[in-house]
């Protein structure tokens, strides 16, 4: 009955991504596009970087043990730089999306802002990369058999689960921290992404002693979903009038302009008139 | 904006190609995921469907093959763990050689709990022999009935197999299969040590250590139901499936003066019949060393068939004399019920008014003091006219013995015929013959048609040390001793043919004998082997050395006697690849009487490349399929049914399962985060605008 650890498996790994998808991204198209591109930039960073890595072990002896672990902690650190390096591709490609959009548009609003951009081209990333991660596990989870024949140990279908779930909501958080610091020249917060993503990569490498990279991923996920939180516009506050007036029934947008008097601007794709004569 | 109106649409086709993805990763071989689950089993041997008119035997797997907690039994105190106590059935067992027998294998067809069976073969043939073939052979398609010697019937007053325990004609519902490498029969006990061994009196704790054996058969019920449905798979479908194939090969035949053999031969001319069988059988797939059961009998054949040509007036023979070597005599006489049908039908050009009288030889290694046994039929020798042609036969064949280390003497007329292929020609006419064999009552060889029939069952022993080409060289006693029994066969065949002269001379060479039985036991790929077969053929010599007649035509086994046969009886022609090729193009050919092979050669003694050249041989294969496939009666009692099963795939596997707790605490977990995550996705997503707020800072404008 391995059909259980294989849903299991499959719920634990991907069921805050599809909660994501069916709700944020599912129900406007233009945000389904920007989630497959992403994906698909991803993808083409994974080519490029496996590329590599096969070229150096097939021209490496396949014998030498520490040159072999050698070239794999190379190969994943190469990956990690290339991917973000396509998310800067990808960051750029969006930048211009956006003042065709405007372009095209009727009221000079981009009808979806960069920041819903950075999000879902994070989910994008976030996806494929688990995808990659987890397929393979998954199609051998549906046999009979489970790991451990060769001493590896038995949780292996399990943490693997758990590691790509956070490594898709860390790819999320990843993407807004990185288009926000791209859009406003903070460089230390692109650096900080880099190398959280090096961090996190290179504690898989303490595999099987799984709390070594479990536990430091999910810290470093609630550090950095706090980061993207407080970069999106949230607060303290908003977070408390959320949790304890959840049976408040705030409808609408609320009222956006608040009480500081802006003139013009584009909100959620809405241009939102004055708020205060 | 249409953009923010539009309706949410998922590209269906990317879905598929996600869900094709998955399973297509599972499904690559050797991924290193599967590779850390999975231990494959690379030399095994699986146990296989047959069937017959009436019945199935072999065994069966699920369609998605059986798996089981493994169970090592190595005494027959450790089946009351699988039987009785053991709390995770169904499970797997790991049988010793030595358990494999009759009383343990009926406890296990009682039971549920068990899912499969693996028999680690015994390094040392069971002393007390081990024979899964019946206790009375082709019972039933021999000459003795009900209305033709009743009292032979049936093995009523000779049991020929005692050890027999009639294993190979089981039916069990559960895959059996042999392990055949020792390394991966240690592999398996060193995973029942760390992971399956009960600790303290309780059971074992998960994981544990499972295999998992496919070979689903495609065939059931019967050789009725599994051609029916055949034929009409055959007939009406585009694709068919078909389920089962009879056993087929063909036979392989010569005659020492050559005859046309797309003609007839004349009814005056008389013909002499020696016959052997060149199968046998065990209880699992394409292992049947035969050694003593078949290639002892063939091998000293054609021993006695090169003698013979050897001799200088055999073109001044009165009486012609054909070789035969019957493929398929395990499964109730096939190849000689098939020759005896296509005589009476005059498909084959000699009929049975031309046979003069038979001999056939039948496991002739395990002598005791050198004692030959000559088998008559008694039932026909009550006719006066049979009796004095036997009894001529009977003394020429003693008269031949004289001078040699051979004794012959005759069973007697209380003992009835042995299974054997002479008694299908008995039942279509009264032909005088006799059979040859080592044994008066019982069969010598306690290994009768089991993988334990090997070289050491004949006495084949080498000396330590010897390179390939040495072992083929050497000549062991078991090949001298065959040599003699040639010897005296070929004496004797000379004289019923009507010789005259002085038979000392005809001798049969031991070092041929030997080389024989090196090929045809021990190892195929030989340098003499290699040296006389066609060139485009050379792929069959692999394998082990194995004699079941399967049911895709011809085995390495009639290739070879046909090759060694044509190099033994035949002359080489100085005729040109295409001229060898196309022999109907060149006018002196004579391509009726004869056959022309274009075989390989030696290789030179310095270089890579052989000199190849052309051999003209009487030697010509006919067809060896039941008459019942021929008449289409599949439920005949009169003519073999056997057929084989067709599978998809038969493998066979290791590694460790987890607890039934752990995945259903996997699944409640992957539910609840599911669930968890839709509802808080659902609630931020509702409540977004009180989460998050436009920044106050002027600088900071959101777009």
């Amino acid at each position: 009955m391995t059909l259980a650890i294989f849903f299991g498996c499959t719920f634990i790994a991907f069921g805050p991504a599809l909660g994501l998808f069916l709700f944020t991204i599912a129900r406007d198209p233009l945000r389904i596009i920007i989630f497959i591109a992403g994906a698909f930039f991803w993808l083409v960073s994974l080519l490029l970087s496996s590329l590599i890595w096969f070229i150096a072990i097939k021209a490496s002896d396949p014998r030498d043990e520490p040159l072999q672990k050698g070239l794999l902690i190379f190969g994943v650190m190469f990956s990690v730089l290339l991917q973000e390096a396509f998310r800067f591709l990808y960051y750029k490609l969006l930048r211009k999306a956006i003042e065709g959009l405007v372009a095209l548009s009727e009221d000079g609003c981009s009808p979806i802002s960069i920041q819903q951009m950075a999000y879902v081209a994070g989910v994008g990333f976030g996806f494929m990369s688990g995808a990659f991660s987890m397929i393979n596990l998954l199609a051998d989870a549906l046999g009979p058999g489970t790991v451990g024949i060769h001493g590896d140990s038995q949780l292996y279908f399990l943490t693997s689960a758990f590691m790509t779930m956070v490594l898709i909501f860390l790819h999320t958080f990843w993407g807004i921290l990185f288009f926000h610091g791209c859009e406003h020249r903070r460089w230390w917060e692109i650096t900080a992404v880099i190398v959280m993503h090096l961090a996190v990569s290179g504690s898989t490498f303490c595999n099987p002693l799984y709390m070594g990279s479990l536990v430091p991923s999910y810290l470093l996920m609630a550090t950095a979903a706090t980061w993207a939180y407080l970069l999106s516009g949230g607060s303290a506050q908003n977070l408390q009038r959320f949790l304890l007036c959840k049976s408040c029934s705030v409808m609408g947008t609320g009222d956006p302009a608040g009480s500081s008097g802006y003139l013009d601007q584009c909100w959620g794709g809405k241009r939102v008139s004055q708020g205060l004569e | 904006m249409e953009a923010a109106a539009g309706r949410c649409r998922v590209p269906l086709p990317a879905w598929w190609g996600v869900l094709f993805a998955v399973l297509a990763a599972g499904s690559c071989q050797g991924n290193s995921v599967e590779r850390k689950i999975y231990i494959p089993l690379n030399k095994t041997a699986p146990c296989v469907r047959l069937l017959n008119a009436t019945h199935q035997i072999g065994c069966q797997s699920s369609i998605s093959g059986d798996t089981g907690v493994i169970h090592v039994v190595e005494k027959e105190e450790d089946l009351n763990w699988v039987l009785a106590d053991g709390p995770h059935p169904p499970y797997m067992i790991l049988l010793d050689g030595n358990l494999f027998n009759r009383r343990v294998m009926q406890q296990l067809k009682g039971t549920s709990r068990v899912s499969g069976l693996a028999v680690a073969v015994a390094q040392l043939s069971p002393p007390q022999g081990f024979s899964p073939g019946l206790k009375c052979p082709n019972d039933g398609f021999g000459v003795y009935s009900k209305d033709y010697g009743p009292q032979f019937a049936h093995c009523n007053k000779t049991v020929w197999n005692p050890v027999g325990s009639g294993l190979s004609y089981e039916d069990f519902d559960f895959p059996i299969f042999l392990l055949e490498d020792a390394n991966e029969t240690q592999v398996i006990k060193q995973c029942y040590q760390d992971h399956n061994v009960p600790r303290d009196g309780s059971g074992p704790e998960y994981p544990l250590c499972a295999m998992q054996l496919f070979s689903h058969m495609h065939a059931v019920t019967s050789t009725v139901t599994c051609m029916r449905r055949s034929s009409l798979q055959s007939t009406f479908s585009i694709n068919p499936e078909v389920v089962c194939d009879p056993l087929l090969d063909y036979n392989v035949w010569s005659t020492l003066h050559p005859i046309n053999s797309s003609g007839k031969v004349d009814p005056e001319k008389e013909v002499i019949i020696v016959a052997t069988r060149i199968d046998s059988h065990s209880f699992f797939w394409n292992i049947a060393p035969g050694a003593e059961s078949a290639v002892s009998s063939f091998v000293t054949h054609l021993a006695a068939a090169e003698a013979l040509h050897k001799v200088s007036d055999v073109h001044l023979l009165q009486r012609n004399i054909m070789f035969t070597f019957f493929q398929g005599e395990t499964f109730d006489y096939i190849g000689s019920s098939r020759m005896v049908y296509d005589m009476e039908k005059d498909k084959f050009p000699l009929r049975l008014d031309n046979i003069y009288s038979f001999v056939e030889l039948n496991q002739v290694a395990l002598r005791n003091d050198s004692i030959l046994w000559m088998h008559t039929d008694p039932v026909s020798r009550m006719n006066k006219t049979v009796e004095a042609q036997v009894r001529n036969l009977l003394d020429i064949l003693s008269d031949s013995s004289m001078g040699a280390r051979v004794t012959l003497q005759e069973a007697g007329y209380s003992q009835p015929l042995p299974p054997s292929s002479f008694q299908r020609f008995l039942r279509a006419r009264h032909i005088p013959g006799v059979v040859l064999t080592d044994h008066r009552t019982a069969f010598q060889n306690r290994y009768y048609q089991s993988m334990y029939d090997t070289p050491e069952n004949i006495g084949m022993q080498y000396p330590e040390g010897l390179s390939p080409e040495e072992t083929l060289e050497y000549v062991t006693d078991t090949a001298k001793s065959l040599a003699e029994v040639a010897t005296v066969v070929a004496r004797a065949l000379y004289r019923l043919a009507g010789g005259a002269n002085n038979t000392s001379a005809i001798q049969a060479d031991p070092k041929t004998v030997t080389r024989m039985l090196y090929g045809f036991l021990i190892k195929m790929n030989n340098s003499w082997f290699q040296s006389i077969i066609k060139p485009d053929i050379k792929g069959i010599l692999g394998d082990v050395p194995q004699h079941y007649v399967a049911v895709s035509s011809p085995v390495n086994t009639t290739y070879l006697v046909q090759y060694v046969l044509a190099n033994l009886t035949g002359t080489v022609v100085n005729l040109t690849k295409e001229e060898c090729l196309n022999p109907e193009k060149t006018p002196s050919s004579e391509k009726e009487m004869y056959e022309y092979a274009w075989v390989q050669g030696s290789l030179d003694p310095n270089s890579t490349s052989r000199v190849p050249y052309c051999v003209r041989s009487t030697v010509h294969l006919s067809k060896a399929l039941s008459p019942a496939f021929e008449l289409r009666q599949w439920g005949s009692t009169e003519y073999s049914t056997w057929t084989e099963s067709r599978w998809k795939e038969i493998r066979a596997r290791i590694f460790l399962v987890a607890s039934k707790e752990l995945e259903i605490i996997t699944l409640v977990v992957g539910i609840a985060i599911l669930v968890f995550s839709l509802l808080a996705t659902y609630f931020i997503n509702a409540k977004a605008d009180v989460l998050f707020s436009i920044p106050r800072d002027p600088g900071a404008v959101a777009y």
